[in-house]
């Protein structure tokens, strides 16, 4: 191989890596914010489907991690990257880490993440990386019985009473700010697209637009405007609240180093 | 496809693979003991190289589903107490596990233990989430409504018959 085409394929590697990454990340985050309301739900159902949306969230994230682990050739584990990593390392989607809030506060976020795994799945399907594409067509399957769930749940709270209403609406107005990035590519997503690991971020907006406005046209609740400042957690730019997720999610690993049960 | 696992357990393979899909049906499923692993369609390939060597393909049903592990070690436990000195169990992910893959024994027996089986195929051409008609696998009725789309394991969602008033659970179709 020459010393350019094994420049590329270095780079290509990265690539794959960082982006595996962030999708792990982003699965690993949302599940540790779905497992904090095991027990706390309003309904014993919900607390089982939250936990169940929670869990293959983990199953997608242990995939993704140990394939990242692998990629990068450290040594390192899924394990040692979910609790031995950093905030500042981790590029999780911003509205993944956003705090739980009330009940329809998470579902609100977990239609927005629901609508846009949707997209990124069916298209992931066709990633030159065959073990994202593999996963992809497991995790679509999956990702349609979460999105049915929020969805249901969404319609039901924002066509419910004038309180629940009320609560949507403000999740909603809140979260907002937290979807340009689920569009906007970084490097990495540029990067992955260009080599078909990914498909373009840009393209998932017009069918997620879609599917989101139906259920909000359904629920009665308005669609905020456009806001201009954009968050980059997939950067790895935080807010605080990732941190106190860590902090609680790691620390078992931090205090008893190398611990297995 | 349980046809498809059967006919390889009786068209493919050597005499040791028929053997170990044999031992296969002999390993419960945790969640579900009444299935055995064959009938869940989780077992993709069985593969033996040499003696004493043998590699079983597993597709967990959900990604995150915490009995994958259990079952793989049940596995390995199992092969190996048949005398198998080298057993390797492999992950397959792709094609991704359909409850299409359920047999008929499995939809027989979770219907006697009290789960609806899976009401329809999904590989068929109608919409995914077009309500199926659940059946209550306790007194047959069709009247029923689903309570929650998720339920003590991934692959269940929580159903109630209202005729009997009688709680179920249903194996979803994916």
């Amino acid at each position: 191989m020459s010393a350019r085409a094994l420049r590329a394929a270095e780079v290509s590697a990265e690539v794959l890596y960082r982006y595996t990454l962030h999708l792990g990340d982003t699965s690993l985050i949302l599940a540790q914010r779905l497992g904090e309301w095991i027990g706390h739900a309003p309904a014993l159902e919900e607390d089982l489907a939250l936990a169940n949306v929670g869990l293959d969230l983990i199953g997608q994230a242990r995939y993704l991690l140990s394939y990242a682990a692998e990629l990068e050739g450290k040594g390192r584990t899924e394990d040692d990257l979910a609790f031995l990593r950093e905030p500042s390392d981790f590029t999780n989607l911003s509205l993944v880490e956003q705090p739980n809030g009330d009940f329809g506060h998470t579902i609100v976020r977990q239609l927005l993440i629901d609508a846009w795994q949707l997209e990124l799945f069916e298209r992931l399907q066709y990633s030159t990386a065959s073990k994202l594409a593999e996963l992809a067509a497991k995790a679509l399957k999956e990702t349609r019985y979460h999105f049915r769930f929020s969805a249901g749940w969404v319609v039901r709270l924002g066509d419910g009473t004038e309180e629940s209403h009320r609560r949507v609406q403000e999740a909603l107005d809140g979260l907002w700010k937290y979807t340009h990035e689920l569009f906007a590519p970084n490097e990495v997503d540029g990067q992955a697209a260009a080599e078909r690991i990914a498909p373009d971020l840009a393209t998932l907006r017009a069918p997620w637009d879609a599917r989101i406005d139906e259920v909000l046209r359904q629920a009665t609740v308005v669609k905020p405007a456009h806001v201009a400042y954009a968050w980059h957690g997939k950067n790895a730019q935080h807010s605080e609240h990732l941190s106190r997720l860590l902090a609680e999610m790691q620390y078992m690993q931090r205090t008893y180093p190398g611990a297995q049960w | 496809m349980g046809t498809a696992a059967g006919s390889s357990v009786s068209n493919l393979g050597s005499l040791t693979e028929r053997e170990v899909w044999q031992l296969l049906t002999e390993v419960p499923d945790p969640e579900i003991p009444v299935l055995n692993v064959v009938e869940l369609g989780l077992i993709r390939h069985v593969r033996s190289e040499r003696a004493g060597h043998v590699e079983v393909g597993v597709s967990p049903t959900y990604t995150g589903c915490p009995a994958t592990e259990v079952i793989q070690h049940s596995i390995r436990d199992h092969l190996e107490s048949a005398g198998f000195g080298d057993v390797n169990v492999v992950t397959v992910l792709s094609p991704a596990w359909t409850s299409d893959w359920l047999t008929e024994s499995a939809h027989r027996k979770l219907r006697e233990y009290g789960i609806a089986p899976p009401a329809y195929s999904v590989a068929q051409p109608r919409h995914l989430f077009r309500e199926p008609t659940v059946r209550c696998p306790l007194c047959a009725s069709a009247k029923t409504e689903r309570v929650s789309e998720f339920a003590s394991t991934p692959c269940k969602a929580l159903y109630r018959c209202i005729a009997c008033l009688e709680p179920f659970e249903y194996f979803k179709c994916i």
